[in-house]
């Protein structure tokens, strides 16, 4: 059946169509008037002002391997975050510690350690992985570079992105 | 004056100084300025900040800094000019060669060529702020205007493809439609002011008080009360067929991309397509140039004296009246970006059935009261 739509009954005001085009113009004059005035919050202005203070806890960026209090690599090359990375981005050649030192044929250590930051999807699977609290995603997340060996961060840059790690462990931690 | 006046050679020069002063140091710029003010008006109207960003690279010149200026993004018209310039030319194979080069000239040209009639300052160094001071200046504006549109019906039709084509159609039938009103519209002006010269009806308003504030003169008779209704009717149907005339929103047909890709530019590039742009722009410096003769008293600041009293009056009145054409441009954009497009058949039933009968009415009321009070 058909069905029809009714019309609305215009007034005069509305026919001449003037009066609402004026009442549009106070509208968007309104708005110019309040991003002039600086009352509209407008949004951040990135090179200049920056994320960082506002950045929270849970915060992911890239991934970066940590020290001890004691100077010594918490990384012993057990390979879990190779292993577990989605996009396959780290890759670790492990190697045998000297046999001078007092770890020797106690743990491993990487002799390297590469992580692909154009393929890293800052997931923090490895982070999560990791038995011994070696690599952490810390907070920097303008990662750019001008060629592809640049992305490749090696072991000396990720130590430097990374810094120290003290304190227990979780796994020799109690409370944990 | 008038002796110099009489040496060929110094009309003559006066003439290109004015020329060259008003399209390369006035109008040029400001079309590129309204471009880059279209952006940014448009932005904060929609709570965004718009084009704030590019300065003047003084640090390809050598310079320590580049200079940034106070609201930021001043350069933009630059870099876009350079933008234009060196992106590829193409023109398609399937196209009308001649006439798509011949178009985008069709469009600029016309814009131009009906600047020279107007009066934008009163005498500055004892000569008159006029290109060309024709007593036919608003028959010579609505003829040169409408040659406007084959710029647009030949783009459309060259391009040789479906939307370029339905844009140039829909532009010839809306110019044909408005041109009718504005012509309507103005006579009104004619009556009162009683000439079709531009500078006629300038000095007449400078003598009665503008058209639309008569009060500018110090007193308000009874006869230009009355008159103030006709002349405030003219004054609407003037701008809106001006909006329609100048293919700007809400009645910008042609182009409307929403439905037709981008219409008659459709298959420009580069400054062809640039100059589509101009065209359109300067355009609309001239409707506005033309509506502040017409209404709002020209380069006239009440109450001052003008050029002859000396050099710095003549400035004044040249900066008063492009003062006015800025106002009426932003009205242009601040319009653009208020309301949304017409249907066609809205935009037809406005034109013919309505502002057509407005303005016809308008003229027997002007009329009316000229007879009633001498």
């Amino acid at each position: 059946m058909a069905y029809t739509v009714p019309r609305p009954k215009l007034t005069f005001a509305e026919k001449i169509y003037l009066p609402s085009i004026v009442a549009g113009l106070a509208i968007t004059w309104k708005h110019l008037k309040r991003m002039l005035t600086g009352q509209t919050k407008v949004v951040m202005q990135y090179p200049e002002e920056k994320w960082d203070a506002h950045m929270p806890e849970h915060y992911r960026g890239a991934p970066t391997l940590v020290t001890d209090e004691h100077g010594r690599e918490r990384c012993v090359a057990c390979q879990l975050c190779e292993f577990i990375c989605p996009p396959r981005a780290i890759r670790i050649t492990p190697g045998e510690l000297p046999t001078e030192s007092e770890f020797s044929k106690v743990e491993k250590y990487p002799a390297g350690f590469e992580i692909d930051m154009i393929r890293c999807i800052y997931c923090g699977m490895c982070e999560e992985v990791c038995p011994e609290q070696a690599i952490f995603l810390r907070k920097d997340y303008a990662i750019t570079g001008t060629s592809r060996a640049e992305m490749l961060h090696d072991k000396t840059k990720l130590y430097e992105m990374g810094g120290v790690f003290d304190g227990l462990i979780h796994k020799w931690n109690p409370d944990k | 004056m008038d002796f110099l006046n009489s040496i060929p050679w110094f009309l003559m020069a006066t003439s290109l100084a004015k020329t060259i002063f008003l399209v390369f140091l006035v109008v040029l710029p400001m079309v590129s300025y309204t471009v880059y003010a279209e952006r940014r008006v448009s932005a904060l109207i929609q709570d965004r900040l718009g084009p704030n960003r590019t300065g003047f690279p003084l640090t390809l010149l050598g310079f320590k800094k580049d200079f940034s200026p106070f609201l930021g993004g001043l350069g933009q018209p630059v870099a876009d000019a350079v933008k234009f310039l060196l992106k590829e030319d193409l023109t398609p194979g399937h196209v009308n060669k001649p006439y798509f080069w011949l178009a985008p000239c069709l469009a600029m040209m016309p814009a131009l060529v009906t600047l020279s009639a107007i009066p934008f300052g009163s005498e500055f160094m004892g000569v008159k702020m006029v290109i060309a001071d024709i007593n036919v200046g608003l028959l010579f504006m609505f003829a040169i205007s409408s040659v406007g549109v084959y710029g647009i019906v030949l783009a459309g039709w060259a391009s040789n493809s479906k939307y370029p084509f339905l844009g140039g159609i829909r532009s010839s039938s809306q110019m044909i439609s408005y041109e009718l009103c504005m012509g309507l519209s103005a006579v009104p002006v004619l009556l009162i002011a009683g000439s079709t010269g531009l500078s006629k009806i300038v000095d007449f308003q400078v003598r009665e008080g503008w058209l639309l504030a008569p009060f500018t003169d110090g007193n308000l008779s009874l006869r230009e009360l009355l008159l103030w209704v006709p002349v405030g009717v003219a004054f609407i149907t003037f701008t809106i067929s001006m909006f329609a005339e100048t293919n700007r929103l809400p009645f910008d047909l042609p182009e409307s991309e929403t439905e037709l890709v981008a219409g008659y530019h459709t298959e420009y590039s580069s400054m062809k397509f640039a100059l589509f742009f101009l065209g359109e722009y300067t355009a609309m410096i001239a409707g506005s140039a033309l509506i502040v003769v017409l209404f709002l008293g020209g380069w006239h600041v009440p109450f001052m004296p003008d050029g002859r009293a000396g050099w710095v009056w003549g400035l004044l009145n040249i900066g008063t009246f492009f003062a006015k054409v800025a106002g009426l441009l932003f009205f242009f954009i601040w319009v653009r970006w208020t309301l949304p497009r017409f249907r066609y058949d809205q935009l037809m039933k406005l034109g013919w059935l309505y502002l057509f009968e407005i303005a016809l009415v308008n003229i027997f009321l002007t009329a009316g009261i000229l007879a009633l009070c001498k």
